[in-house]
């Protein structure tokens, strides 16, 4: 299915607050919208589903029309085929969780292609919660029941809005993987609004990065990731995204090697299988540069690349470095007196040295 | 026989009166408040104040205007002469415009705080799984609104009950039109009928007694009866 892609573009001024954001994005998979608060993702948000109704907008829909203050046109919320997910707990306290699911079921788009509830109620693990009350469920259960009941409708868009933050850690990392089987086995496209960047390595396939009310980057996750201006946003979380499979298992040493195009990484075997699919990330600061490999060090892994671009890092000590690997592209956060010393520059060889990788999915 | 047949009378048409008043007024009420709740509207403190104004102000006072306003010069009295519908003081018709009036505010302060206590976004929610905004008042305001309209019930017709001042000023005292039990114990105590002025009065300490429980028991959040 190809869809035609969603158009956000929105103006809104308020006191303190200016947001203009124009954006073309692919109608499927996790689009992430990244950045501080107070960057205007969330507002974004609420106006694509008119909650809130910027001056001049155009908001097209895989290429339905929810509005064009050109034309006039002006959706309400009911009118738009969306489920959304708030950032606290929104479900309705009088009613028990099957009250608060058969809401959204009733309210259903009936032109829209039919879901099968009971599979989402089944894939967020809810199955147990039906007769449960929302004041008797834990902070992680109520957002599983909140994304259940936002996918009853049958949206063609689903807007999540920092749906992990009202949550400590431990729930975040048991809500995550439901996130991702949502992604995998539903199909349905979402809009997700977040300021963590491990949410933006393990969900997202395009990635909108925001800052005082203005798009800084957007693109396809791993584009955006090694983009040499983006760390300024990302800060310690800067580094890049790699997607590869699994090509060599090494029971020995209970390692697993990963292939990317353009080279392959070594790392910790937490039991992956042979010819799965997995992404990577590897932070900026945990990747240094050698003109010449290394020959006596603990790294394991050592890739051969091309400085691509360099840019100035958050504190003045610090510089940024864009290596090309083949078809794939490695941050590294290096000193600027390094840059210096080994007199990098856009065009020389170099190697890799990657301490840590993260499998993040 | 503890009550003689006007007293009979007395009570139903109080309880006729206290009924109809607390429908009409939750009738009206409802979307009064609803808009206090909700507007930002530079109305808002005045009109606000005015539903207050029966709290504090004499009844002699209110009853005087509602007199003058419903009497035959007056421009209401006029419209429902023009109406055909003859003058409203003393009659039934006056006496329960004089209490709609005087128990207003009892009706619009709980549900606005109840509506106010609600907040915004419950209605976003509704809005985001496709119900139209009466949908969404119907099946998620009103529900969750529900002890503010407990409350504004029990008050309005407990007030009404109680009422004396605006009932004696608007609708005389005749006997199975207008006498109610408030001022049927005044009759009582004018003519030195004590024992039957006994009789109604502890009728009506524990009828307001019991709808004060009702009212904190309904709503087991707080002991306290005006919200």
């Amino acid at each position: 299915m190809n869809a035609a892609p969603h158009r956000i573009r929105l103006a809104l001024t308020r006191p303190a607050f200016q947001l203009s954001v124009d954006l073309t994005l692919p109608a499927r998979g996790i689009t992430v919208l990244f950045g501080p608060s107070g960057s205007g993702k969330t507002t974004v948000l609420r106006c694509v589903a008119g909650l809130e109704r910027a001056g001049q907008a155009l908001v097209r829909i895989a290429g339905e029309v929810w509005q064009d203050e050109a034309q006039r046109v002006f959706l309400p919320t009911w009118r738009r085929p969306l489920g959304y997910v708030f950032q606290e707990a929104s479900l309705f306290e009088h009613l028990d969780v099957r009250g608060n699911l058969a809401y959204g079921l009733r309210r259903a788009d009936p032109g829209a292609p039919a879901l099968a509830l009971d599979a989402v109620v089944e894939l967020l693990g809810i199955g147990a919660l039906m007769a449960r009350r929302p004041h008797q469920l834990s902070g992680g259960e109520r957002q599983r029941v909140a994304i259940a009941r936002a996918l009853a409708t049958r949206p063609r868009l689903l807007l999540l809005d920092e749906p992990l933050a009202s949550l400590d850690q431990a729930r975040r990392q048991d809500i995550l993987p439901w996130l991702e089987r949502l992604r995998d086995e539903l199909r349905v496209p979402m809009l997700y609004v977040t300021h963590a960047a491990d949410e933006v390595a393990r969900l997202a396939d395009t990635l909108v990065v925001l800052d005082q009310g203005r798009v800084v980057a957007a693109g396809p996750v791993a584009e955006v990731l090694a983009d040499v201006r983006t760390p300024v946003v990302l800060g310690e979380d800067a580094g890049a995204l790699l997607e590869g499979t699994v090509a060599e298992r090494d029971a020995r040493w209970h390692l697993a090697r990963v292939a990317f195009a353009g080279g392959h990484l070594w790392l910790r075997d937490s039991g992956l299988a042979l010819g799965q699919r997995v992404r990577l990330r590897v932070l900026a600061r945990d990747v240094s540069l050698a003109t010449a490999p290394a020959r006596h060090t603990s790294i394991q892994n050592l890739l051969p690349g091309t400085v691509q671009a360099i840019a100035a890092g958050a504190h003045p000590s610090q510089a940024l470095v864009r290596v090309a690997l083949g078809e794939s592209v490695l941050l590294a956060r290096v000193t600027a007196r390094a840059v210096d010393a080994l007199r990098l520059a856009p065009g020389t060889p170099v190697w890799a040295q990657v301490k840590t990788v993260a499998l993040v999915g | 026989m503890l009550f003689s047949a006007d007293d009979l009378n007395a009570i139903g048409l109080t309880l006729k009166l206290a009924s109809l008043t607390t429908l009409l007024l939750l009738l009206l009420a409802t979307p009064l408040a609803w808009w206090l709740a909700r507007t930002a509207s530079r109305w808002r403190a005045p009109v606000g104040a005015l539903v207050a104004l029966p709290l504090v102000l004499p009844p002699t006072v209110l009853g005087f205007y509602l007199l003058v306003l419903l009497g035959p010069q007056g421009w209401v009295g006029r419209l429902t002469q023009a109406l055909g519908l003859g003058t409203l003081p003393f009659s039934f018709g006056g006496l329960l415009a004089g209490s709609l009036v005087y128990s207003l505010p009892f009706a619009v302060q709980p549900l606005q705080h109840a509506f106010e206590a609600i907040g915004p976004r419950p209605l976003e929610v509704a809005a985001t799984l496709r119900a139209r905004p009466l949908d969404a008042f119907l099946t998620v305001v009103l529900p969750l609104a529900r002890p503010g309209f407990v409350t504004a019930a029990l008050l309005s017709f407990a007030h009404t009950v109680g009422e004396f001042g605006v009932v004696l000023m608007i609708g005389g005292n005749i006997p199975g039109q207008t006498r109610v039990v408030s001022t049927q114990i005044y009759g009582h105590v004018e003519a030195l009928e004590y024992a039957q002025a006994h009789w109604l009065a502890a009728a009506m300490v524990l009828f307001s007694f019991v709808a004060l429980l009702g009212l904190t028991r309904l709503n087991r959040r707080s002991a306290r009866v005006l919200p």
